[in-house]
């Protein structure tokens, strides 16, 4: 730090300079965040920019005291500070709006308002607080009607209300994670346009996460770019084009550390789409009518930012969400992902998260690498009694081939790593040697890198073997890896496709930010 | 291949840990009851060991007392198979009341109807099969309001006890009153050909054998059929079972028409063996306590025989604290309950007690 530069004596009402210096946080062996610094200075907004897993909410969380950094340090007007939970970050005024709501719906504006501070009275004089709150709206940027409860509030509104929290709080540094994902356009621009004026009054500061462009270049004055971890870039927003952006944040130079593809010989559609079209669980449309067909022997990419209609079309796909329109067809038929269909026309899916989603966390390894074949012979008689000697077998054979690291097959799988977790679904998925169709969501989330290399194999494998594969992934190297032809979703719609060769990483970054 | 050795050491405690855990949390926890419900009975004014010989000795210190606890248990094992299936689906019902309302009713109905028309073999299995469908119909209620509509079954069930109650009563009260019995509101006398009998040479009547059979299929149901497998799968992780295509709504509905058929046909032993006629007394808290009974045995059907037992000795008890030892006849009820909340508090301990711990992988 230039320990030079005179610090002029601070308003009390003003932020401060917030400086991130060298910050190294590591899980285990993996490391989220390598040596990242920021500053944040008074009065500005700053976008922190990057895709799913960049390190974009570990760095906060470190600022916020959630996680104690591996190393690095956190400066407030240049004086090193400890950091250690979200009171302390609060003391130094710097208070995080979250990307979901914190609101009680049923508590008023006025009520949530004071539930949120960190005194603890017994008593509350609401006619005093009222004055006190009316005063304080008056003169904040947003204005909200403090008797309506927040169950009545639009997103927008309830946006607001939260980033009147902090404010109420008096936290002068504000960190907003992804505040504009759950609003509309106008709702977003409205937000960001009021907040941004409070910046330029001096009254603020802002760290902006998001990855959208467009809000970087209309309302940030720098941006520092993460990818994987590691510091992309860094600079004033004026001096660097989308294209610049979307290069860092995406990289440069693709290791397309190809997996040894054969070229299929014949393509014939597996899975058909048309059409389709599948709710979220609150009822608002997720996917808006999608097309698609995925060949045997083809990978079909589809890379998108988490949230964008990707979750609710694996689900359709694998028979845990019925589409509300459109018709799905797999080998030509009708399918609607009953057991029977699943097994004639072998279809397997790698959901994200297996042990959520794929798995009987309560059950034996055995157990559950038998869920695709146990009513099916050797592992069923009669088609209702169960062989358990054939289920252990099977087991113990998938256990040694795929290497699952598990004291015994009667372990209950909920007891194994996140790693052996994926490889004893992927075992189960990908063992039968009639697979015609796999669907894969995120399918190495979270693992490590000998596990990521053994399941892109596996995928890749399956691929030369004609399996037709659809892999959905927020990662959007492992598309370019693995992918032979590669699709954008964004609000539920295809809005980009390529084959591999042909794709134009700027117009996929594009895409996918929503250009 | 540096250490490709497994990581399970040889020593017998380690292989047999699972069951070990299984037996003794449930022991332990009756060993908590068995004290505090001691500090219960001293509070009370009576003394705890005096009151424990009591309760044995009416239990299990004779034939006799063996016999007034078998007849006890066998309606137990079955209305506890009520919550003890659909639990495995992740459903918790408590309709026992209701489905075993509804079977005695069937069973009465179906017994006046045919009365000795037919052979009396005849007559007793369709009176069995009424009760069960009519028990099993009246859960598959509350499991097709959960499944279709998202209704809590515990609720939907609990409501159902009432509705049940109230159908047998206006019916006894009404268009199936016998006059001629006028100690209380009643249906007809089931003809004597159709009781079920007793065990030979004692006063326990077949019900028992019905308990047990039903317990064992139950098991076997659930442990070693694709049936079963299916129905845990589904009850272990709902999404899980629709990736495997698995007909999550069907299970639901076969699992909770099994559970309530099983309370049906303990409706049908009461008013075929003990009662031979339907009126209020049918209402006396098999189903409540087959809830408890399920719960204890961790919702495993030959846990449940036991546990069965256990509690009909418990409850046989009931009249014998009051006469020596000055205590209300609630007693029994504040010693059900004791037992009650020391096993569900056992259940958080699974996997936690270090002694029980599988060793990690190498």
């Amino acid at each position: 730090m230039d320990t030079a530069t005179l610090t002029a004596p601070q308003k009390i009402e003003g932020p401060a300079q917030l400086d991130v210096v060298e910050m190294t946080k590591q899980f285990g062996s993996f490391t989220a965040l390598d040596k990242a610094s920021l500053r944040l200075r008074p009065g500005t907004v700053h976008a922190l920019l990057g895709e799913n897993g960049a390190g974009k909410s570990t760095l906060v969380k470190c600022v916020m005291g959630y996680y104690r950094p591996t190393s690095g340090q956190i400066q407030i007007n240049q004086q090193s500070q400890a950091i250690n939970s979200p009171k302390d970050a609060h003391h130094y005024g710097i208070g995080m709006v979250y990307q979901h709501f914190t609101s009680v719906p049923a508590m008023t504006v006025a009520e949530n308002l004071v539930l949120s501070r960190y005194d603890n009275q017994t008593l509350i004089n609401w006619k005093q607080e009222y004055a006190e709150l009316r005063a304080f709206i008056a003169d904040s940027p947003f204005q909200i009607e403090l008797d309506v409860p927040v169950a009545q509030l639009a997103a927008g509104q309830k946006q607001k209300l939260e980033i009147l929290k902090q404010l109420y709080l008096k936290s002068r540094i504000l960190i907003l994670d992804e505040p504009t994902s759950v609003l509309t356009p106008v709702e977003a621009d409205e937000v960001l346009g009021l907040l941004r004026k409070e910046v330029l009054a001096g009254k603020l500061s802002i760290l902006l996460i998001t990855h959208k462009f467009r809000e970087v270049q209309s309302f940030a004055d720098e941006v520092t770019i993460l990818r994987k971890g590691k510091l992309a870039g860094q600079g004033s927003v004026q001096d660097l084009s989308i294209e610049a952006m979307a290069e860092m944040m995406l990289g440069k130079e693709r290791n397309t550390k190809s997996v040894d593809k054969t070229e299929a010989a014949e393509q014939t559609p597996v899975l058909s789409l048309e059409g389709i079209c599948a709710s979220q669980d609150n009822g608002l449309p997720a996917v808006k009518g999608v097309n698609l067909a995925v060949h045997t022997g083809e990978i079909v990419g589809i890379a998108g930012v988490s949230g964008n209609g990707q979750r609710e079309l694996v689900e359709v796909l694998a028979g845990q969400r019925s589409p509300t329109s459109g018709s799905l067809q797999v080998n030509g038929e009708p399918y609607t992902a009953t057991r029977e269909e699943m097994f004639r026309h072998q279809v397997y899916a790698l959901p994200e998260e297996p042990l959520r989603n794929a798995c009987v966390p309560t059950m034996s390894v055995a157990e559950n690498v038998a869920l695709r074949t146990f009513d099916r012979p050797p592992q069923a008689k009669w088609g209702w009694w169960l062989i358990l000697k054939a289920m252990r077998t099977m087991a113990m054979g998938l256990v040694e081939t795929f290497s699952i690291k598990t004291p015994s097959i009667d372990t209950p799988i909920r007891n194994l790593s996140g790693g052996n977790v994926q490889r004893a679904v992927l075992s189960r998925e990908l063992s039968s040697k009639d697979v015609r169709l796999l669907i894969a969501a995120n399918p190495c989330f979270g693992l490590d890198f000998a596990a990521v290399d053994f399941i892109h194999n596996a995928i890749v494998d399956a691929r030369n073997r004609g399996v037709a594969v659809l892999l959905v992934s927020e990662d959007l190297d492992e598309l370019l890896v693995l992918a032979d032809r590669i699709i954008v979703i964004s609000e539920g719609e295809f809005v980009y496709e390529s084959a591999i060769a042909d794709a134009d990483l700027q117009l996929i970054g594009k895409s996918m930010a929503g250009h | 291949m540096a250490i490709a050795q497994a990581a399970a050491p040889s020593d017998w405690f380690y292989r047999w840990r699972r069951p070990l855990e299984a037996v003794a949390l449930p022991a332990a926890a009756l060993l908590a009851a068995i004290v505090i419900f001691g500090g219960f009975c001293a509070f009370a004014g009576a003394n705890p060991f005096a009151v424990y010989g009591s309760i044995y000795k009416a239990a299990f210190g004779s034939w006799s007392a063996w016999q007034n606890t078998l007849i006890r248990a066998s309606p137990l094992m079955l209305t506890a198979l009520c919550t003890a299936l659909p639990a495995r689906l992740g459903l918790v019902i408590i309709g026992n009341e209701g489905a075993l309302v509804m079977g005695g009713l069937a069973a009465v109905v179906a017994g006046l109807q045919l009365g000795t028309a037919l052979p009396a073999p005849i007559t007793q299995v369709a009176m069995a099969m009424a009760a069960i469908v009519a028990g099993g119909l009246w859960i598959t209620l509350a499991g097709a309001l959960r499944h279709y509509r998202g209704v809590n079954e515990t609720i939907s069930s609990l409501l159902l006890n009432y509705i049940a109650i109230a159908l047998m009563n206006h019916l006894v009260e009404g268009p199936m009153r016998d006059a001629e019995f006028v100690t209380k509101p009643s249906s007809a006398e089931l003809d004597p050909s159709l009781l079920i009998g007793n065990l030979p040479g004692s006063r326990i009547h077949y019900g028992l054998l019905y308990g047990l059979i039903a317990c064992i299929i139950a098991y076997v149901l659930i442990q070693r059929t694709t049936f079963g497998f299916a129905a845990r799968t589904a009850g272990g992780n709902i999404r899980a079972a629709r990736i495997a295509g698995l007909p999550v709504g069907k299970l639901t509905l076969a699992v909770c028409f099994l559970g309530g058929s099983a309370a049906g046909l303990a409706g049908m032993i009461e008013v075929a063996a003990v009662q031979k006629r339907i009126n209020a007394s049918l209402v006396s808290n098999y189903g409540y306590a087959g809830i408890l009974v399920a719960f204890v045995s961790r919702h495993n059907p030959l846990a449940t025989v036991l546990v069965a037992i256990l509690l009909g000795g418990i409850l046989a008890s009931g009249g014998i604290l009051q006469r020596s030892h000055d205590l209300p006849d609630a007693t029994v009820l504040v010693f059900q309950g004791i037992v009650f909340l020391c096993v569900l508090f056992s259940d958080s301990l699974y996997g936690r007690l270090p002694w029980f711990r599988e060793k990690a992988a190498t």
